[in-house]
């Protein structure tokens, strides 16, 4: 390429140049966003205490309602506007980890039920799974010395 | 016989002449600023076909039957297709053609394939190997999306540098005699790996590897930016095109209002949400089968370097950690 630049000068002169994130517009959309989303699950909990649910009962029926609204907006073609809108807001709570797994579902059914749907799946919240599980084997470990410790 | 002038343009002999074009595009390319311009708008993004890659190469097709129609040509007529697009294997235009029953040739020049494929078609028939070559590619924003990205309906963020790749496809007839504009010269690209890592800011990866094609053809020809009505390149987008400027700009080359994008024509970066604007093969492809060729038709272009402009990477090769190489094929259409 030109001799007027190195490598490493462009790269330098393409980060500087580079538009970058709306930081405050996407913090505001994403405390909205995701502030709503837990406020939908915060009256399904206090729906279920009413109807007599104790809270570890509300709590599974909350989680429970959350993922098939999650699922049912990506089934519709609607969570993947709200994340674009919404950011992290969208994706950190239950409801984006349902749209994770529910959308490869979706996309990958042309190439079947075993090799598409099944491989596919958990393209996404595959690698969250793993981490997540391992974590808290490792927390449960801990605790378990502690324990014997104490 | 073809003549090498300089490090690497090649001047023609018989200069090939573009008899006909076809650009098809989807809902989304149909809403921009060119669409009066495309032959067809096919709102349906699965083309009536069960999958997105079938749809791919049914608009393929398409392009290919409309561009022969339009050039008065018959399939018997065409001595050799050259086609490509993005998909791995190159199975739109595989699929595309496997009916057709005419020599073919897989490319694979990311996005950069339109003007590839007119370099070599350019060559074939400059040698006397053929007579009439058909160039076409495709693109599709669905099939792209699974192939090097996230499931369609997952919420995935957009960075403020990606582009939208273009759904559509375009083609076009080369002829060693007829009417039309004429390929005059090519100059093929050099890889150009300047060290950018992001995927999602491939226009700041490509604009390398144009602004070295430009350099080596000005250099070859002896000739300045003033002595054409339009540098095109094919899918740099906003970002791209303003690093593209800045390093001609670096090495004593002003663009002043002669660089125009694809990237950026094709679609309106205001209104329909694309960040930097187009990619895809079928992004260079489209403006300049339908758009760019009318403005020859008008009397509105007599010489322009058409630029496409393609990323080299894979998926697999970004997610180990490499950079993205890049290259951009100049092919010189004059009236």
């Amino acid at each position: 390429m030109s001799k007027t630049l190195s490598k490493f000068e462009y790269q330098e002169l393409v980060e500087k140049k580079a538009p970058g994130s709306r930081t405050v517009r996407n913090v505001l959309a994403a405390f909205v966003t995701g502030g709503a989303i837990c406020s939908v699950g915060q009256i399904i909990m206090m729906i279920a205490e009413n109807y007599g649910a104790d809270k570890e009962t509300a709590a599974a029926i909350t989680s429970i309602s959350m993922i098939f609204l999650g699922a049912f907006l990506t089934a519709v073609n609607i969570y993947d506007n709200i994340s674009k809108f919404g950011r992290a807001g969208a994706l950190v709570p239950i409801t984006g980890f349902s749209n994770s797994i529910v959308s490869p579902a979706m996309e990958y059914k042309k190439e079947g039920y075993i090799m598409g749907v099944g491989a596919q799946m958990f393209l996404i919240a595959g690698p969250v799974l793993v981490y997540g599980i391992f974590a808290s084997v490792i927390a449960g470990l801990v605790y378990f010395i502690w324990k014997q410790v104490i | 016989m073809a003549k090498k002038l300089g490090t690497q343009t090649v001047v023609l002999d018989t200069q090939p002449v573009i008899i006909g074009s076809a650009a098809i595009v989807g809902k989304k390319e149909g809403e921009g600023p060119l669409a009066r311009y495309f032959d067809d708008i096919i709102e349906d993004e699965y083309a009536g076909e069960k999958t997105f890659e079938a749809a791919e190469s049914r608009f393929m097709l398409n392009a290919y039957n409309k561009a022969l129609e339009k050039s008065g040509k018959s399939a018997s007529d065409i001595d050799f297709i050259l086609s490509g697009d993005l998909l791995n294997q190159c199975t739109a235009a595989s699929y595309a053609f496997r009916d057709v029953s005419i020599p073919y040739f897989g490319l694979f020049g990311a996005c950069s394939t339109m003007s590839e494929s007119l370099v070599l078609a350019s060559m074939l028939i400059d040698s006397g190997a053929a007579s009439n070559v058909v160039c076409a590619v495709s693109s599709h924003f669905c099939s792209a999306e699974r192939q090097f990205r996230f499931p369609l309906e997952y919420g995935s963020q957009r960075t403020p540098t990606s582009q939208w790749t273009v759904t559509g496809a375009g083609a076009v007839i080369l002829s060693k005699e007829g009417q039309g504009p004429r390929i005059t010269c090519v100059t093929p690209g050099k890889i150009v790996d300047e060290g950018i890592k992001d995927s999602n800011n491939m226009g700041a990866a490509m604009a390398p590897a144009a602004a070295d094609t430009i350099m080596a053809h000005l250099k070859d020809t002896g000739r300045t930016v003033d002595e054409y009505d339009m540098i095109l390149t094919g899918d740099l987008g906003s970002f791209g095109s303003q690093m593209l400027v800045e390093l001609l700009k670096r090495n004593g080359i002003d663009t002043k209002d002669k660089h125009h994008d694809c990237g950026t024509m094709i679609f309106d970066l205001n209104r329909q949400d694309v960040v930097c604007g187009g990619s895809g093969c079928a992004c260079s492809a489209t403006v300049l089968s339908s758009y760019i060729m009318e403005r020859f038709r008008n009397n509105q272009l007599k010489r322009i370097l058409f630029v496409a402009t393609g990323a080299l990477l894979s998926p697999t090769r970004i997610k180990q950690g490499e950079t993205i190489p890049s290259i951009a094929h100049g092919v010189c259409i004059e009236a």
